[in-house]
């Protein structure tokens, strides 16, 4: 009995005292919190993109000694790609003051962007997220460049267009929708929706419940419809078995296209050959062969310091993520010219992401040339002026098909804005003037 | 020696009858109280109140809920994600439509919207039973969330789908959105489930308690004695949904701040029916130590390794937490199946003859 009451006790106790235990940051250091899921149902995705973070902040910092001579310190906190997970994780990382946050979940990054105001932390919700913070005048901490969900359709829909030759041949085409039944998946519907009155094209929205692996009913929908074109807005499993059962039912590879989080290696090794000829939209060149890669491999991997194995440099959620990293960095590096080589605050480094201009001959330096277009954020235009391209599985890799793409952004913007309206009363917040900015 | 009733005569009905007979119980529990409203408001941080006390007062309010139905009336049910999605997607289009409403009053009429939900998906308990009924609330649970991910009219027509807290303020004090102080949203959770605590505590020794019970036990044998099953269970089924409707609308006024239909998900109901099971079924104690259990302790078990100086990749942190919990939940399970509650009535037990045991 004895053992037994000391048990009880010990868990008592452990409950009571575990969540005291802190660690205390180094001085000196900009702190980044990495809020990541290695396990769970979406751990396929997760990893690379957790790798990919702290492969590129580690090279950073042993490449360059930093950003400017000032190293960036992070942590990982495994969410499991849960958003009560994922805010317990903010709130235990935000004690050592960090500048900003890479959320990875729509669910988590809805939770904090009320809270980064009043946190004072950036948040960089790259391609993903609340599409309405683009607009920076209603959401001065929030940052979705460099494309938000909206202009990646009307950039799919432009891709369509060129493909069946021209935007009038878009009139009566059928497109079809397949989208994960949460926020993130209801993201792209509004533009669709809107472009499908435009060009007279009939869009059908088919929505598949979390996590995704049952989409039989969804794809007998397709066989009846059979639509010109599907788009998929997928993640995790949803998007292994939509390849499997678009191969199962015949339908032409090449006319389904995911977006950039439906069209990643773990998607379609799975379905083997079926899945020849698919295609997702993207905004991160893939592949292995850029400089940047050279050096991670030089820096980190031959010296046994890589966050993952050696072959998963290059995927394209680990190109993202590096993607994604760098532009963080390059954020911090456009505050401390306005603020100093020294550790920043969450205000300062807010000034970086608004005022980061990455040209062509600095994406160059970074070994990044082709990896991504050049960028420019600005007050009110939190999205930047980025381009997505289409990428085709051949198989064995991803191969870029198709030109950098503009988004529609007379269609995207206005609507953008009205939504942007809509979402920052919710909050009760008031419009800035973006000209008495500086 | 300390927890000594020795002396302690009850000379009339209503001291024998008090929610706390024994001085040192009452004493504990007052102290405790009123230390819980105090203490951690002013020297607890942002992280401990809002990532660890206010979803573990949601949680213990939501079991607490589920308790009264499983436990005390013996009806399994699997909805609580459900109900508890009732009461937030009506809290928060109670509180757009009519802003001036007090929040307070929001929380309680959302909370009777739950209940309604809850009376309605009840019927069907009349004529199923333990696992058949288990399945039924099954369909309340998948049925309810489809609805609100399906009609756009419950998140007011945002185009995610997605319902957030506006602010909403008690007395002055902003108590709910992003601008609220964690302190003011602790003290609001609090607030509510140690009222509604109390309010439990009392109709299980009452006679809607008594009558729960003798459904629970016999129902034949509860109809016999008088006990008409059709109003006891649906009654049940009404009060727990209407905790469990008031947890949910907690869930995202006082601790998410936004959420979409998947913070309710099927995890939800088995998370409080876990709750209940482990703290104790039939046990109002039971329900806040099933809370602690569930919502603590894989907190304190990712940071274990750490605290250890031990570094370990996340991953495995991760794995090796799941692990340790699911052990665990087994090991209480079969050192004590009537839960953490039956644990400390032993040891209360124990503490009684202490130093002296015969």
């Amino acid at each position: 009995m004895t053992w037994r009451v000391a048990l009880v006790g010990i868990v008592a106790l452990a409950v009571a005292a575990g969540p005291w235990v802190t660690r205390v940051q180094a001085a000196g250091e900009i702190f980044i919190p990495l809020l990541v899921y290695r396990t769970g149902p979406y751990a396929p995705n997760g990893i690379p993109i957790a790798n990919g973070a702290i492969d590129y902040f580690t090279l950073v910092n042993e490449r360059d000694g930093g950003v400017n001579g000032v190293k960036i310190a992070f942590e990982e906190c495994e969410d499991q790609y849960d958003t009560k997970q994922g805010v317990e994780c903010y709130e235990r990382l935000k004690t050592k003051n960090p500048v900003l946050v890479n959320p990875y979940s729509t669910g988590i990054t809805y939770q904090l962007i009320p809270k980064a105001p009043v946190d004072k932390v950036v948040v960089h919700s790259m391609g993903y997220g609340m599409t309405a913070t683009a607009d920076g005048r209603w959401f001065p901490w929030v940052f979705n460049f460099p494309m938000t969900y909206w202009s990646q359709a009307s950039a799919f829909v432009k891709y369509v267009a060129a493909q069946e030759g021209g935007m009038d041949k878009l009139k009566g085409k059928k497109i079809a929708h397949i989208y994960h039944n949460s926020p993130y998946g209801k993201e792209a519907n509004p533009t669709l929706e809107e472009l499908a009155r435009r060009h007279a094209f009939e869009l059908t929205l088919l929505a598949v419940d979390h996590p995704g692996q049952e989409q039989k009913a969804t794809w007998l929908q397709i066989r009846r419809l059979n639509p010109d074109w599907i788009y998929i807005s997928g993640w995790g499993v949803m998007n292994q078995v939509a390849i499997k059962e678009a191969a199962a039912i015949g339908f032409k590879m090449d006319r389904v296209v995911g977006n950039w989080w439906t069209g990643t290696e773990v998607d379609v090794i799975p379905a083997g050959d079926a899945a020849k000829g698919y295609k997702s939209m993207n905004f991160n060149a893939p592949g292995a062969g850029f400089k940047v890669h050279q050096d991670i491999n030089k820096f980190l991997y031959d010296k046994g310091k890589g966050a993952g194995r050696r072959d998963g440099i290059g995927e394209v959620l680990y190109n993202r993520m590096v993607v994604n990293a760098m532009l963080n960095v390059e954020a911090i590096r456009t505050a401390m010219t306005k603020h100093g080589n020294k550790p920043l605050t969450g205000e300062q480094v807010r000034w970086g992401f608004e005022n980061l201009n990455l040209t062509e001959k600095r994406l160059e330096e970074l070994g990044m040339k082709g990896m991504m277009r050049p960028l420019r954020v600005t007050c009110e235009n939190h999205e930047g002026n980025g381009q997505a391209f289409v990428q085709q599985w051949d198989g064995k890799k991803w191969n870029v098909v198709s030109d950098w793409i503009e988004p529609i952004r007379e269609v995207v913007r206005p609507k953008l804005e009205a939504a942007a309206v809509d979402e920052a009363k919710k909050l009760g917040y008031t419009m800035r003037d973006c000209a008495k900015e500086k | 020696m300390i927890y000594r009733e020795a002396g302690q005569f009850k000379t009339s009905y209503a001291s024998d009858q008090a929610v706390f007979p024994i001085v040192q119980d009452r004493v504990f529990v007052l102290a405790a109280v009123v230390a819980a409203f105090v203490v951690p408001p002013l020297i607890a941080g942002d992280y401990w109140l809002q990532a660890i006390l206010i979803p573990f007062l949601i949680y213990a309010l939501a079991a607490i809920g589920l308790n009264l139905l499983t436990g005390y009336a013996g009806q399994l049910s699997l909805g609580t994600g459900g109900f508890m999605a009732v009461g937030a997607y009506s809290a928060f289009k109670l509180t757009t439509a009519f802003p001036q409403l007090s929040i307070i009053a929001v929380f309680l009429l959302s909370g009777l919207a739950a209940a309604a939900i809850g009376l309605l998906f009840g019927i069907p308990s009349l004529r199923i039973k333990g696992f058949y009924l288990a399945v039924a609330t099954l369909a309340a649970q998948f049925f309810l969330i489809w609805l609100f991910n399906k009609v756009a009219w419950f998140t007011n027509y945002a185009s995610s789908g997605t319902i957030t807290a506006p602010d909403r303020t008690v007395l002055g004090v902003t108590v709910t959105g992003p601008n609220a102080p964690a302190a003011a949203r602790y003290v609001m959770a609090l607030a509510f489930v140690a009222v509604f605590a109390l309010v439990a505590k009392n109709l299980v020794r009452g006679r809607i308690g008594r009558s729960w019970m003798a459904i629970r036990d016999r129902d034949i044998a509860a109809e016999i004695i008088g006990v008409r099953p059709l109003r006891t269970k649906l009654l049940a089924f009404g009060i727990s949904s209407f905790y469990c409707g008031v947890a949910g609308a907690e869930l995202v006024f006082l601790y998410l701040g936004s959420a979409e239909t998947l913070a309710f998900d099927i995890n939800q109901s088995f998370l409080v029916l876990f709750m209940v099971i482990i703290g104790g079924l039939g046990s109002i104690l039971g329900s806040w130590l099933g809370a602690a259990f569930i919502i603590l302790l894989p907190i304190f078990l990712t940071r274990l390794p750490h605290s250890l100086g031990l570094t370990m990749s996340v991953a495995l942190q991760k794995q090796i937490e799941l692990m340790i919990f699911g052990g665990l939940i087994l090991f209480f399970l079969i050192v004590e199946p009537h839960g953490l509650a039956r644990l400390w009535q032993i040891g209360k037990e124990k503490l009684r003859l202490w130093p002296f045991p015969h």
